[in-house]
Protein backbone atom coordinates (compact mmCIF):
# COMPACT_ATOMS: atom_id res chain seq x y z
CA UNK A 1 0.00 0.00 0.00
CA UNK A 2 1.13 3.46 -1.01
CA UNK A 3 0.05 6.85 0.49
CA UNK A 4 -2.48 7.89 -2.30
CA UNK A 5 -4.02 4.22 -1.67
CA UNK A 6 -4.07 5.02 2.06
CA UNK A 7 -5.89 8.51 1.39
CA UNK A 8 -8.82 7.32 -0.63
CA UNK A 9 -9.09 4.11 1.41
CA UNK A 10 -9.41 6.54 4.74
CA UNK A 11 -11.53 9.08 2.72
CA UNK A 12 -13.70 5.89 1.50
CA UNK A 13 -14.05 4.61 5.12
CA UNK A 14 -14.02 7.33 7.13
CA UNK A 15 -15.71 9.72 4.64
CA UNK A 16 -18.38 11.99 7.21
CA UNK A 17 -14.97 12.33 9.39
CA UNK A 18 -12.15 13.74 7.52
CA UNK A 19 -12.23 17.30 6.75
CA UNK A 20 -9.90 16.74 4.09
CA UNK A 21 -6.68 15.27 3.49
CA UNK A 22 -3.32 15.90 1.49
CA UNK A 23 0.16 14.40 0.72
CA UNK A 24 2.89 16.81 1.81
CA UNK A 25 6.59 15.25 2.13
CA UNK A 26 5.86 11.73 1.71
CA UNK A 27 3.39 12.10 4.71
CA UNK A 28 -0.87 11.97 4.66
CA UNK A 29 -2.29 14.73 6.51
CA UNK A 30 -5.83 14.60 7.80
CA UNK A 31 -7.86 17.41 8.86
CA UNK A 32 -10.26 16.41 11.17
CA UNK A 33 -12.50 17.52 14.41
CA UNK A 34 -11.62 17.62 17.70
CA UNK A 35 -14.98 15.19 18.54
CA UNK A 36 -13.97 12.34 15.69
CA UNK A 37 -10.45 12.05 17.14
CA UNK A 38 -11.31 8.93 19.37
CA UNK A 39 -13.20 7.31 16.10
CA UNK A 40 -10.31 8.06 13.76
CA UNK A 41 -7.73 6.87 16.47
CA UNK A 42 -9.29 3.85 16.73
CA UNK A 43 -10.16 3.25 13.09
CA UNK A 44 -6.77 3.73 11.95
CA UNK A 45 -4.90 1.55 15.13
CA UNK A 46 -7.15 -1.25 14.84
CA UNK A 47 -8.20 -1.50 10.76
CA UNK A 48 -6.35 -4.70 9.50
CA UNK A 49 -5.36 -2.78 6.21
CA UNK A 50 -3.91 0.68 8.06
CA UNK A 51 -2.38 -0.87 10.79
CA UNK A 52 -1.54 2.71 12.52
CA UNK A 53 -0.18 0.95 15.42
CA UNK A 54 2.43 3.44 16.92
CA UNK A 55 1.89 6.78 17.81
CA UNK A 56 5.09 8.77 17.26
CA UNK A 57 4.49 12.11 18.82
CA UNK A 58 1.87 14.72 20.27
CA UNK A 59 2.17 18.28 19.58
CA UNK A 60 0.51 21.90 19.27
CA UNK A 61 1.25 25.00 17.55
CA UNK A 62 -0.07 28.35 18.47
CA UNK A 63 -1.30 31.21 16.22
CA UNK A 64 -2.22 33.72 18.42
CA UNK A 65 -3.78 36.04 15.80
CA UNK A 66 -6.01 33.29 15.34
CA UNK A 67 -9.60 32.27 16.73
CA UNK A 68 -8.84 29.05 17.16
CA UNK A 69 -5.65 29.40 18.72
CA UNK A 70 -4.22 25.96 18.24
CA UNK A 71 -3.54 23.61 16.24
CA UNK A 72 -2.84 19.94 17.52
CA UNK A 73 -1.04 17.57 15.66
CA UNK A 74 -0.85 13.85 16.21
CA UNK A 75 1.27 11.63 14.26
CA UNK A 76 1.46 8.18 13.60
CA UNK A 77 3.35 5.23 12.16
CA UNK A 78 2.54 2.02 10.36
CA UNK A 79 5.79 -0.15 10.75
CA UNK A 80 4.07 -2.89 8.40
CA UNK A 81 3.19 -0.62 5.84
CA UNK A 82 5.76 1.63 6.02
CA UNK A 83 3.33 4.96 6.24
CA UNK A 84 3.35 8.22 7.99
CA UNK A 85 0.40 10.19 8.66
CA UNK A 86 -0.77 13.24 10.48
CA UNK A 87 -3.91 14.36 12.28
CA UNK A 88 -4.72 17.88 12.85
CA UNK A 89 -7.44 19.74 14.04
CA UNK A 90 -7.74 23.28 15.64
CA UNK A 91 -9.28 24.03 19.18
CA UNK A 92 -9.70 27.61 21.24
CA UNK A 93 -7.76 28.17 24.09
CA UNK A 94 -10.56 27.25 26.59
CA UNK A 95 -11.14 24.09 24.92
CA UNK A 96 -10.84 20.75 26.93
CA UNK A 97 -9.36 18.27 24.18
CA UNK A 98 -10.32 14.29 24.99
CA UNK A 99 -7.04 12.70 26.20
CA UNK A 100 -6.13 9.42 23.91
CA UNK A 101 -4.49 7.39 26.93
CA UNK A 102 -7.38 4.81 26.48
CA UNK A 103 -5.96 4.14 22.91
CA UNK A 104 -2.17 4.80 23.10
CA UNK A 105 -0.69 4.37 26.54
CA UNK A 106 2.42 6.11 25.66
CA UNK A 107 0.48 9.36 24.74
CA UNK A 108 0.63 10.02 28.52
CA UNK A 109 4.05 11.90 28.64
CA UNK A 110 3.05 13.87 25.16
CA UNK A 111 -0.42 15.34 26.74
CA UNK A 112 1.51 16.15 30.30
CA UNK A 113 4.23 17.99 27.49
CA UNK A 114 1.37 19.60 25.35
CA UNK A 115 -0.23 21.14 28.38
CA UNK A 116 3.09 22.11 30.27
CA UNK A 117 4.48 23.92 27.37
CA UNK A 118 0.75 25.49 25.88
CA UNK A 119 -1.80 25.32 28.93
CA UNK A 120 -3.79 22.70 26.97
CA UNK A 121 -6.29 20.79 29.19
CA UNK A 122 -7.14 16.94 28.68
CA UNK A 123 -10.52 15.47 29.51
CA UNK A 124 -9.75 11.94 31.55
CA UNK A 125 -5.62 12.34 31.60
CA UNK A 126 -4.77 9.85 34.51
CA UNK A 127 -2.03 12.07 35.67
CA UNK A 128 -2.17 15.73 34.28
CA UNK A 129 0.70 17.44 35.78
CA UNK A 130 3.42 19.71 34.62
CA UNK A 131 6.51 17.63 33.39
CA UNK A 132 9.60 19.79 31.84
CA UNK A 133 9.43 22.90 33.57
CA UNK A 134 10.44 23.58 37.60
CA UNK A 135 8.07 22.41 40.35
CA UNK A 136 6.02 25.54 41.00
CA UNK A 137 6.37 27.14 37.70
CA UNK A 138 4.18 29.48 36.69
CA UNK A 139 3.14 30.29 32.75
CA UNK A 140 3.88 28.15 29.63
CA UNK A 141 7.41 28.61 27.92
CA UNK A 142 5.85 27.48 24.53
CA UNK A 143 2.91 30.05 23.79
CA UNK A 144 3.88 33.18 21.55
CA UNK A 145 3.59 35.68 24.43
CA UNK A 146 5.66 33.78 26.72
CA UNK A 147 8.84 36.04 26.82
CA UNK A 148 12.07 34.48 25.69
CA UNK A 149 13.95 35.29 28.69
CA UNK A 150 10.92 33.73 31.28
CA UNK A 151 9.91 35.59 34.52
CA UNK A 152 12.15 34.18 37.19
CA UNK A 153 15.83 33.26 37.43
CA UNK A 154 17.51 31.81 40.37
CA UNK A 155 20.43 31.75 42.43
CA UNK A 156 22.05 30.94 45.62
CA UNK A 157 21.58 33.53 48.32
CA UNK A 158 25.15 33.48 50.51
CA UNK A 159 23.09 35.21 53.05
CA UNK A 160 19.92 33.02 53.87
CA UNK A 161 22.48 29.63 52.35
CA UNK A 162 19.85 28.65 49.79
CA UNK A 163 18.61 29.07 46.55
CA UNK A 164 16.05 31.49 45.77
CA UNK A 165 13.98 32.84 42.96
CA UNK A 166 13.82 36.28 41.47
CA UNK A 167 12.49 38.33 38.68
CA UNK A 168 14.65 38.07 35.54
CA UNK A 169 17.27 41.08 35.30
CA UNK A 170 18.90 41.86 32.14
CA UNK A 171 22.13 43.55 31.59
CA UNK A 172 21.00 44.01 27.63
CA UNK A 173 18.24 43.26 25.95
CA UNK A 174 17.88 40.81 23.58
CA UNK A 175 18.56 41.69 20.18
CA UNK A 176 15.48 40.89 17.93
CA UNK A 177 16.88 42.44 14.23
CA UNK A 178 14.02 43.60 11.98
CA UNK A 179 15.24 41.88 8.84
CA UNK A 180 12.16 43.33 6.73
CA UNK A 181 13.34 46.63 6.08
CA UNK A 182 17.18 47.20 7.57
CA UNK A 183 17.58 50.94 5.98
CA UNK A 184 15.11 52.52 8.62
CA UNK A 185 16.85 50.98 11.39
CA UNK A 186 16.08 48.53 14.24
CA UNK A 187 12.84 49.13 16.60
CA UNK A 188 15.27 49.03 19.90
CA UNK A 189 17.13 51.37 18.01
CA UNK A 190 14.54 54.01 17.29
CA UNK A 191 12.91 53.19 20.46
CA UNK A 192 16.52 54.56 22.42
CA UNK A 193 16.63 57.83 20.07
CA UNK A 194 13.22 58.92 20.83
CA UNK A 195 13.86 58.73 24.68
CA UNK B 1 -2.98 -11.70 63.91
CA UNK B 2 -2.49 -10.40 60.32
CA UNK B 3 0.93 -8.64 59.79
CA UNK B 4 0.93 -4.74 58.93
CA UNK B 5 3.44 -3.67 55.94
CA UNK B 6 3.62 -0.05 54.77
CA UNK B 7 5.37 0.93 51.26
CA UNK B 8 8.62 3.09 51.84
CA UNK B 9 9.42 5.45 49.13
CA UNK B 10 12.56 5.94 47.99
CA UNK B 11 13.73 9.35 45.86
CA UNK B 12 16.58 7.48 43.47
CA UNK B 13 18.55 11.02 42.37
CA UNK B 14 18.66 13.20 40.89
CA UNK B 15 22.42 13.20 41.78
CA UNK B 16 22.81 9.32 42.22
CA UNK B 17 25.42 8.07 39.35
CA UNK B 18 23.69 5.40 38.09
CA UNK B 19 20.42 7.77 37.44
CA UNK B 20 22.57 8.70 34.16
CA UNK B 21 22.82 12.44 34.46
CA UNK B 22 19.74 14.38 36.37
CA UNK B 23 17.08 11.87 36.76
CA UNK B 24 14.47 12.27 40.24
CA UNK B 25 13.00 8.57 40.56
CA UNK B 26 10.44 7.97 43.10
CA UNK B 27 10.19 4.88 43.94
CA UNK B 28 7.70 3.27 46.11
CA UNK B 29 8.59 0.25 47.24
CA UNK B 30 7.44 -2.99 49.66
CA UNK B 31 10.26 -4.29 50.80
CA UNK B 32 12.72 -4.43 47.74
CA UNK B 33 10.46 -4.87 45.49
CA UNK B 34 9.26 -1.95 43.42
CA UNK B 35 5.59 -1.36 43.62
CA UNK B 36 5.81 2.12 41.37
CA UNK B 37 8.05 3.96 39.76
CA UNK B 38 7.49 7.89 39.34
CA UNK B 39 10.17 9.77 37.04
CA UNK B 40 10.76 13.63 37.36
CA UNK B 41 12.21 14.98 34.44
CA UNK B 42 12.68 18.53 33.58
CA UNK B 43 15.67 19.06 35.21
CA UNK B 44 17.93 19.79 32.51
CA UNK B 45 15.52 21.56 30.61
CA UNK B 46 17.05 24.44 28.43
CA UNK B 47 13.90 25.46 26.32
CA UNK B 48 15.61 24.08 23.43
CA UNK B 49 12.56 24.45 21.18
CA UNK B 50 11.78 28.01 22.01
CA UNK B 51 15.21 28.99 21.55
CA UNK B 52 14.83 27.30 18.04
CA UNK B 53 12.09 29.53 17.62
CA UNK B 54 14.06 33.01 17.94
CA UNK B 55 17.42 31.74 16.05
CA UNK B 56 17.96 31.41 12.66
CA UNK B 57 18.54 28.31 11.14
CA UNK B 58 22.24 28.05 10.95
CA UNK B 59 22.25 29.28 14.02
CA UNK B 60 19.95 26.61 15.27
CA UNK B 61 21.99 24.07 14.61
CA UNK B 62 24.12 23.84 17.66
CA UNK B 63 21.48 23.30 19.95
CA UNK B 64 21.03 20.14 18.07
CA UNK B 65 24.48 19.28 19.68
CA UNK B 66 23.14 19.42 23.09
CA UNK B 67 20.37 17.03 23.28
CA UNK B 68 21.84 13.71 22.77
CA UNK B 69 25.59 15.11 23.38
CA UNK B 70 26.97 11.27 23.02
CA UNK B 71 26.20 11.70 19.67
CA UNK B 72 25.76 15.18 18.19
CA UNK B 73 25.90 14.70 14.83
CA UNK B 74 23.06 12.25 14.56
CA UNK B 75 20.61 14.87 15.91
CA UNK B 76 22.22 17.89 13.29
CA UNK B 77 21.39 15.44 10.33
CA UNK B 78 17.70 15.32 11.42
CA UNK B 79 17.44 19.14 11.05
CA UNK B 80 19.47 19.62 8.21
CA UNK B 81 17.25 16.66 6.15
CA UNK B 82 14.33 18.88 7.18
CA UNK B 83 15.69 22.00 5.84
CA UNK B 84 16.87 20.27 2.78
CA UNK B 85 13.32 18.70 2.03
CA UNK B 86 11.24 21.84 2.45
CA UNK B 87 14.09 23.93 0.16
CA UNK B 88 14.65 21.05 -2.21
CA UNK B 89 18.04 21.53 -2.46
CA UNK B 90 20.04 18.98 -3.93
CA UNK B 91 23.11 17.33 -1.35
CA UNK B 92 26.12 16.75 -2.93
CA UNK B 93 27.21 13.00 -3.08
CA UNK B 94 30.53 13.65 -1.29
CA UNK B 95 28.51 15.41 1.62
CA UNK B 96 26.17 12.69 1.95
CA UNK B 97 29.00 9.89 2.45
CA UNK B 98 30.35 12.10 5.03
CA UNK B 99 27.43 12.55 6.69
CA UNK B 100 26.82 9.13 7.11
CA UNK B 101 29.97 7.94 8.37
CA UNK B 102 30.00 11.13 11.16
CA UNK B 103 26.27 9.22 11.80
CA UNK B 104 28.00 5.98 12.38
CA UNK B 105 30.75 7.23 14.33
CA UNK B 106 28.27 9.26 16.60
CA UNK B 107 26.23 5.87 17.05
CA UNK B 108 29.41 3.81 17.96
CA UNK B 109 30.31 6.91 20.41
CA UNK B 110 26.56 6.30 22.13
CA UNK B 111 26.66 2.61 21.80
CA UNK B 112 30.28 2.67 23.41
CA UNK B 113 28.96 4.54 26.13
CA UNK B 114 25.67 2.91 26.66
CA UNK B 115 27.16 -0.40 26.48
CA UNK B 116 30.08 0.43 28.96
CA UNK B 117 28.25 2.32 31.17
CA UNK B 118 25.30 0.03 31.86
CA UNK B 119 28.51 -2.82 32.81
CA UNK B 120 29.10 -0.15 35.13
CA UNK B 121 25.95 0.29 36.86
CA UNK B 122 25.77 -3.63 37.49
CA UNK B 123 29.33 -3.25 39.04
CA UNK B 124 31.82 -3.94 36.28
CA UNK B 125 34.34 -1.25 35.75
CA UNK B 126 37.38 -2.34 32.98
CA UNK B 127 34.46 -2.02 30.21
CA UNK B 128 34.61 1.81 31.33
CA UNK B 129 37.90 2.13 30.91
CA UNK B 130 38.74 0.16 27.81
CA UNK B 131 35.67 1.73 25.71
CA UNK B 132 36.36 5.36 27.17
CA UNK B 133 39.87 4.86 25.15
CA UNK B 134 38.27 4.57 22.36
CA UNK B 135 35.30 6.78 22.39
CA UNK B 136 38.50 9.82 22.68
CA UNK B 137 39.83 8.83 19.41
CA UNK B 138 36.18 8.75 17.85
CA UNK B 139 36.03 12.34 19.26
CA UNK B 140 39.23 13.14 18.45
CA UNK B 141 38.07 12.82 14.50
CA UNK B 142 35.42 14.75 15.48
CA UNK B 143 37.53 17.31 16.51
CA UNK B 144 39.61 17.19 13.43
CA UNK B 145 36.90 17.87 10.92
CA UNK B 146 34.55 20.08 12.96
CA UNK B 147 36.72 21.70 15.53
CA UNK B 148 35.32 20.54 18.74
CA UNK B 149 34.72 17.40 20.42
CA UNK B 150 31.30 17.13 21.42
CA UNK B 151 29.53 20.15 20.11
CA UNK B 152 30.32 19.78 16.34
CA UNK B 153 27.87 22.02 14.78
CA UNK B 154 29.16 20.46 11.92
CA UNK B 155 26.35 19.39 9.31
CA UNK B 156 24.78 22.14 7.22
CA UNK B 157 21.45 22.47 5.03
CA UNK B 158 22.64 21.54 1.77
CA UNK B 159 26.11 19.51 2.85
CA UNK B 160 28.59 19.85 5.45
CA UNK B 161 30.80 22.77 6.80
CA UNK B 162 33.86 21.92 5.71
CA UNK B 163 35.90 18.58 3.85
CA UNK B 164 37.69 16.36 5.59
CA UNK B 165 41.30 17.07 6.83
CA UNK B 166 43.79 15.34 4.72
CA UNK B 167 44.94 12.36 6.14
CA UNK B 168 41.46 11.71 8.39
CA UNK B 169 40.62 9.07 6.16
CA UNK B 170 43.26 6.93 6.61
CA UNK B 171 43.70 7.68 10.46
CA UNK B 172 39.49 6.35 10.34
CA UNK B 173 40.25 3.35 8.15
CA UNK B 174 43.34 2.30 10.87
CA UNK B 175 40.66 3.29 13.60
CA UNK B 176 37.96 0.69 11.94
CA UNK B 177 40.82 -1.93 11.38
CA UNK B 178 41.83 -1.97 15.54
CA UNK B 179 38.33 -1.31 16.75
CA UNK B 180 36.47 -4.88 15.93
CA UNK B 181 39.21 -6.29 17.89
CA UNK B 182 38.41 -4.10 21.00
CA UNK B 183 34.66 -5.37 20.70
CA UNK B 184 35.86 -8.47 20.90
CA UNK B 185 37.66 -7.56 24.06
CA UNK B 186 34.39 -5.93 25.75
CA UNK B 187 32.64 -9.22 25.06
CA UNK B 188 35.02 -11.05 26.24
CA UNK B 189 34.48 -9.37 29.56
CA UNK B 190 30.69 -9.23 29.62
CA UNK B 191 28.75 -11.32 27.20
CA UNK B 192 29.65 -14.94 28.80
CA UNK B 193 29.89 -13.03 32.43
CA UNK B 194 27.98 -14.76 34.94
CA UNK B 195 27.87 -11.59 37.17
CA UNK B 196 26.29 -9.63 34.13
CA UNK B 197 24.43 -12.48 33.13
CA UNK B 198 22.54 -12.69 36.43
CA UNK B 199 21.93 -8.99 35.95
CA UNK B 200 20.79 -8.48 32.84
CA UNK B 201 18.93 -11.95 31.68
CA UNK B 202 15.04 -11.43 32.27
CA UNK B 203 15.29 -8.40 33.58
CA UNK B 204 12.88 -5.44 32.39
CA UNK B 205 11.40 -8.07 29.68
CA UNK B 206 10.09 -5.79 27.36
CA UNK B 207 6.87 -7.88 24.50
CA UNK B 208 6.43 -6.80 21.00
CA UNK B 209 2.75 -5.16 21.69
CA UNK B 210 4.23 -3.47 24.45
CA UNK B 211 7.06 -2.24 22.43
CA UNK B 212 4.47 -1.10 19.97
CA UNK B 213 2.25 0.81 22.62
CA UNK B 214 5.01 2.81 24.42
CA UNK B 215 6.24 4.55 21.41
CA UNK B 216 9.83 2.68 21.66
CA UNK B 217 11.97 2.83 18.77
CA UNK B 218 15.94 2.10 18.02
CA UNK B 219 17.18 -0.68 20.17
CA UNK B 220 14.13 -0.71 22.21
CA UNK B 221 11.90 -1.83 19.53
CA UNK B 222 14.71 -4.24 17.63
CA UNK B 223 15.49 -6.19 21.14
CA UNK B 224 11.84 -6.71 21.23
CA UNK B 225 12.38 -8.46 17.97
CA UNK B 226 10.54 -5.66 15.81
CA UNK B 227 12.57 -5.44 12.75
CA UNK B 228 12.47 -1.78 12.05
CA UNK B 229 15.26 0.42 11.26
CA UNK B 230 14.75 3.97 9.43
CA UNK B 231 18.50 3.44 7.73
CA UNK B 232 16.91 0.22 5.81
CA UNK B 233 12.72 1.29 5.90
CA UNK B 234 12.93 4.97 4.86
CA UNK B 235 16.75 5.48 4.30
CA UNK B 236 18.20 8.90 4.23
CA UNK B 237 21.27 10.50 2.45
CA UNK B 238 22.96 7.63 0.57
CA UNK B 239 22.24 4.51 3.27
CA UNK B 240 20.59 2.89 -0.05
CA UNK B 241 24.45 2.14 -1.40
CA UNK B 242 25.81 0.17 1.86
CA UNK B 243 25.13 -3.23 2.91
CA UNK B 244 24.67 -3.75 6.51
CA UNK B 245 22.34 -6.08 8.29
CA UNK B 246 19.88 -5.17 11.62
CA UNK B 247 20.40 -7.02 14.54
CA UNK B 248 17.87 -8.25 15.84
CA UNK B 249 16.65 -9.51 19.93
CA UNK B 250 14.37 -12.62 20.90
CA UNK B 251 13.24 -11.81 24.25
CA UNK B 252 13.68 -7.94 25.01
CA UNK B 253 15.38 -7.87 28.07
CA UNK B 254 18.33 -6.25 29.11
CA UNK B 255 20.49 -8.71 27.93
CA UNK B 256 19.48 -8.65 24.39
CA UNK B 257 19.55 -5.02 24.02
CA UNK B 258 23.03 -5.41 25.42
CA UNK B 259 23.74 -7.85 22.37
CA UNK B 260 21.84 -5.56 19.77
CA UNK B 261 24.59 -2.66 20.46
CA UNK B 262 26.83 -4.39 20.80
CA UNK B 263 26.48 -6.06 17.07
CA UNK B 264 25.28 -2.39 15.33
CA UNK B 265 28.75 -1.17 16.68
CA UNK B 266 30.44 -3.90 14.43
CA UNK B 267 27.71 -2.66 11.93
CA UNK B 268 28.47 0.49 12.39
CA UNK B 269 31.99 -0.27 11.49
CA UNK B 270 30.89 -2.12 8.27
CA UNK B 271 29.29 1.16 7.04
CA UNK B 272 32.34 3.44 8.03
CA UNK B 273 34.50 1.54 6.02
CA UNK B 274 32.26 0.94 3.01
CA UNK B 275 32.03 4.93 2.88
CA UNK B 276 35.43 5.58 2.94
CA UNK B 277 35.94 2.70 0.14
CA UNK B 278 33.42 4.47 -2.30
CA UNK B 279 33.69 7.88 -1.03
CA UNK B 280 34.19 10.31 -4.00
CA UNK B 281 36.10 13.35 -4.25
CA UNK B 282 34.11 16.39 -5.09
CA UNK B 283 32.06 19.48 -3.64
CA UNK B 284 31.10 19.00 -0.03
CA UNK B 285 28.12 21.50 -0.08
CA UNK B 286 25.58 22.58 -2.64
CA UNK B 287 26.65 25.15 -4.32
CA UNK B 288 23.69 27.48 -4.30
CA UNK B 289 24.80 31.06 -2.89
CA UNK B 290 21.81 31.84 -1.13
CA UNK B 291 21.94 28.75 1.25
CA UNK B 292 25.75 27.93 1.77
CA UNK B 293 28.54 30.52 2.47
CA UNK B 294 30.97 31.34 -0.64
CA UNK B 295 34.76 30.10 -0.12
CA UNK B 296 36.87 32.66 1.34
CA UNK B 297 38.64 33.30 -1.62
CA UNK B 298 35.43 33.82 -3.59
CA UNK B 299 35.03 36.62 -0.98
CA UNK B 300 38.12 38.49 -2.14
CA UNK B 301 37.42 38.38 -5.62
CA UNK B 302 33.53 38.74 -6.07
CA UNK B 303 31.07 41.19 -5.25
CA UNK B 304 28.73 38.76 -5.96
CA UNK B 305 30.12 36.35 -3.13
CA UNK B 306 30.85 39.35 -0.51
CA UNK B 307 27.24 39.99 -0.53
CA UNK B 308 25.84 36.60 -0.24
CA UNK B 309 28.28 36.13 2.72
CA UNK B 310 27.11 39.28 4.65
CA UNK B 311 23.77 38.29 4.05
CA UNK B 312 24.16 34.90 5.37
CA UNK B 313 25.63 35.61 8.70
CA UNK B 314 23.32 38.79 9.32
CA UNK B 315 19.91 37.72 7.99
CA UNK B 316 20.60 33.97 7.28
CA UNK B 317 18.94 31.85 4.62
CA UNK B 318 14.72 32.22 4.32
CA UNK B 319 12.67 28.83 4.08
CA UNK B 320 9.39 28.66 2.66
CA UNK B 321 6.32 28.36 4.11
CA UNK B 322 5.81 24.38 4.68
CA UNK B 323 5.48 22.06 7.15
CA UNK B 324 7.29 18.81 7.60
CA UNK B 325 8.31 16.03 10.16
CA UNK B 326 11.59 14.36 8.84
CA UNK B 327 13.36 11.47 11.33
CA UNK B 328 16.23 9.50 11.49
CA UNK B 329 17.71 6.76 13.30
CA UNK B 330 19.38 7.98 16.15
CA UNK B 331 21.84 5.63 18.29
CA UNK B 332 18.85 5.65 20.86
CA UNK B 333 15.67 5.17 18.06
CA UNK B 334 13.82 7.19 16.17
CA UNK B 335 14.95 11.29 16.31
CA UNK B 336 12.56 13.60 14.85
CA UNK B 337 12.25 17.12 13.83
CA UNK B 338 8.99 18.46 13.02
CA UNK B 339 9.34 21.91 11.67
CA UNK B 340 7.09 24.69 10.47
CA UNK B 341 8.71 27.66 8.97
CA UNK B 342 6.51 30.84 7.64
CA UNK B 343 9.11 32.18 4.89
CA UNK B 344 11.09 33.85 7.32
CA UNK B 345 14.46 33.38 8.27
CA UNK B 346 13.49 31.75 11.62
CA UNK B 347 11.59 28.83 12.33
CA UNK B 348 8.30 29.15 13.31
CA UNK B 349 8.39 25.98 15.77
CA UNK B 350 10.25 23.15 15.90
CA UNK B 351 9.63 20.45 17.87
CA UNK B 352 11.77 17.46 18.53
CA UNK B 353 11.05 13.97 18.91
CA UNK B 354 13.21 12.86 21.37
CA UNK B 355 13.46 9.14 21.53
CA UNK B 356 14.75 8.48 25.26
CA UNK B 357 11.08 10.58 26.25
CA UNK B 358 9.14 7.62 25.01
CA UNK B 359 11.70 5.23 26.62
CA UNK B 360 11.83 6.79 30.20
CA UNK B 361 7.92 7.08 30.08
CA UNK B 362 8.15 3.06 30.42
CA UNK B 363 10.17 3.18 33.25
CA UNK B 364 6.94 1.96 35.38
CA UNK B 365 5.79 -0.56 33.49
CA UNK B 366 9.15 -1.98 32.96
CA UNK B 367 10.48 -2.24 36.83
CA UNK B 368 7.14 -2.59 38.17
CA UNK B 369 7.67 -6.06 40.21
CA UNK B 370 11.49 -6.07 40.19
CA UNK B 371 14.08 -5.90 42.60
CA UNK B 372 15.46 -1.88 43.81
CA UNK B 373 18.47 -3.05 42.75
CA UNK B 374 17.53 -4.04 38.77
CA UNK B 375 15.98 -0.06 38.70
CA UNK B 376 20.14 0.55 37.65
CA UNK B 377 20.33 -2.02 34.71
CA UNK B 378 16.85 -1.55 33.24
CA UNK B 379 17.63 2.35 32.98
CA UNK B 380 21.07 2.05 31.93
CA UNK B 381 19.58 -0.74 29.27
CA UNK B 382 17.23 1.84 28.40
CA UNK B 383 20.28 4.08 27.15
CA UNK B 384 18.78 7.37 28.40
CA UNK B 385 20.51 10.84 27.97
CA UNK B 386 18.74 13.46 29.47
CA UNK B 387 20.09 16.24 26.86
CA UNK B 388 17.47 14.78 24.96
CA UNK B 389 14.40 13.50 27.19
CA UNK B 390 14.44 16.95 28.82
CA UNK B 391 15.36 19.14 25.60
Amino acid sequence: MNLEDLEKLINSELTTKINSSAINHDELKLKIDEEDLHSVLLFLKNDTRTKFRQLIDITAVDYPERDARFKLIYFLLSHENNLRLNIEFEIKESYQVKSITSIFPSSNWMEREVFDMYGIHYKDHPDLRRILTDYNFSGHPLRKDFPLTGHNEVRYNEEDKKVIYEPVKLEQNYRNFDYESPWEGTKYIEEITKK
Amino acid sequence: MPKETKTMNLNFGPQHPAAHGVLRLILELDGEVVEKADPHIGLLHRGTEKLIEHKTYTQAVPYFDRLDYVAPMNQEHAFALAIEKILKIKVPIRAQYIRVMFCEIGRILSHLLNVTTQAMDVGALTPTLWGFEEREKLMGFYEKVSGSRLHANYFRAGGVHKDLPIGLDSEISEFCNSFPKIIDDLETLLTDNRIFKQRNVDIGIVSKQDALDYSFSGVMLRGSGVPWDLRKSQPYDCYNNFEFNIPIGKNGDCYDRYLCRIEEMRECVKIINQCLEQMPKGPIKTNDGKISPPAKKDIKESMEALIHHFKLFTEGYRVDKDEIYTAVEAPKGEFGVYLISDGSNKPYKCKIRAPGFSHLQAMDYLIKGHMLADVPAVLGSMDIVFGEVDR
